[in-house]
């Protein structure tokens, strides 16, 4: 499998390990009034599509950078692969 | 005043040189380096402070750039520094007084072992070494891959001529497999 790392061009999947859904990224308010549940569902609910699936990838063999991969879980294609700080970004984030 | 003698990072007293076939390889312990990360929103001004210490164009993404002080792209907006050991041995110091409080700077030297492979057999012995697509990477290109489960970077020098920086904890394993590499693919 070939990850086409946005830096860096295709590399081989080899060189990267996979976290798990990308919502991850999403930590939510520890100080929140239901922070208790929404920590439950962070760390514990996760969906499992066959199909169309967004997750984290780290480019440990490369340059140590964090990737938001769609990837369909049925075929294996790839089909958009961002920087985990340009989607966090995009939402608002400032880190 | 201790006595103490400075050893490389293989162990010896003098670097370490290994030739098989037409391929030399050289342990090359006189770099000084530091580490360049640029703090949040300060990017460009990290980037000017960089390309005037090393009085070039700051590397882009998997180059390196300057000369005797050069950089090279390590990640976003990340670079190392390196230089002649003898004329910058406070080198971390020089770059944090460049880069001032757009970035954070951290001493590499002696973080690091160099091995500079040279000869004509040189991308051989690096394909067998990695799956970096090195017969791509012209001069002055740099990424970061895995040698031997060791996260190290491949400089492109020149054609033909590569530099390998590997974990200097871990330098006899990466030596180890470097030599061991040469005698197989030549």
């Amino acid at each position: 499998m070939i990850i086409h790392h946005p830096l860096l061009g295709p590399r081989d999947s080899s060189e990267f390990v996979y976290l798990g859904d990308a919502s991850l990224i999403n930590r939510p308010d520890w100080q929140a009034e239901d922070a208790t549940e929404a920590f439950y569902d962070y760390a514990y609910l996760r969906d499992n599509p066959a199909g169309e699936h967004r997750e984290l990838w780290f480019h440990e063999g490369g340059d140590r950078s964090w990737l938001v991969v769609t990837r369909n879980t049925a075929t294996h294609e790839i089909s958009k692969v961002e920087l985990a700080r340009d989607v966090a970004r995009a939402q608002g984030r400032s880190k | 005043m201790h006595d103490l003698v400075a050893i490389t990072a293989l162990g010896g007293t003098e670097p370490k040189i290994d030739r098989v076939g037409s391929v030399t390889c050289t342990e090359t312990p006189g770099v000084a380096l530091a580490s360049v990360a640029a703090r949040q929103g300060r990017e460009d001004k990290t980037r000017n402070a960089v390309s005037q210490l090393i009085g070039a164009e700051t590397p882009a993404v998997g180059k390196f750039t300057g000369g005797p002080i050069i950089a090279f792209w390590t990640g976003p907006d990340q670079w190392m520094i390196e230089a002649p050991f003898e004329t910058h041995e406070d080198l971390a110091h020089l770059v944090k007084e460049n880069t001032g409080d757009t970035a954070s700077v951290s001493e590499q030297t002696d973080a690091w072992v160099r091995f500079d492979l040279d000869g004509e057999g040189v991308l051989a012995v690096l394909e067998l070494l990695s799956s970096l697509d090195c017969r791509k990477m012209a001069a002055g290109a740099a990424s970061r891959t895995s040698i031997h489960h060791l996260g190290c970077f491949v400089l492109c020098r020149a054609s033909g001529s590569f530099s390998v920086y590997g974990p200097r904890s871990s330098a006899g394993s990466l030596h180890h497999a470097i030599v061991a590499a040469m005698k197989s693919a030549l």
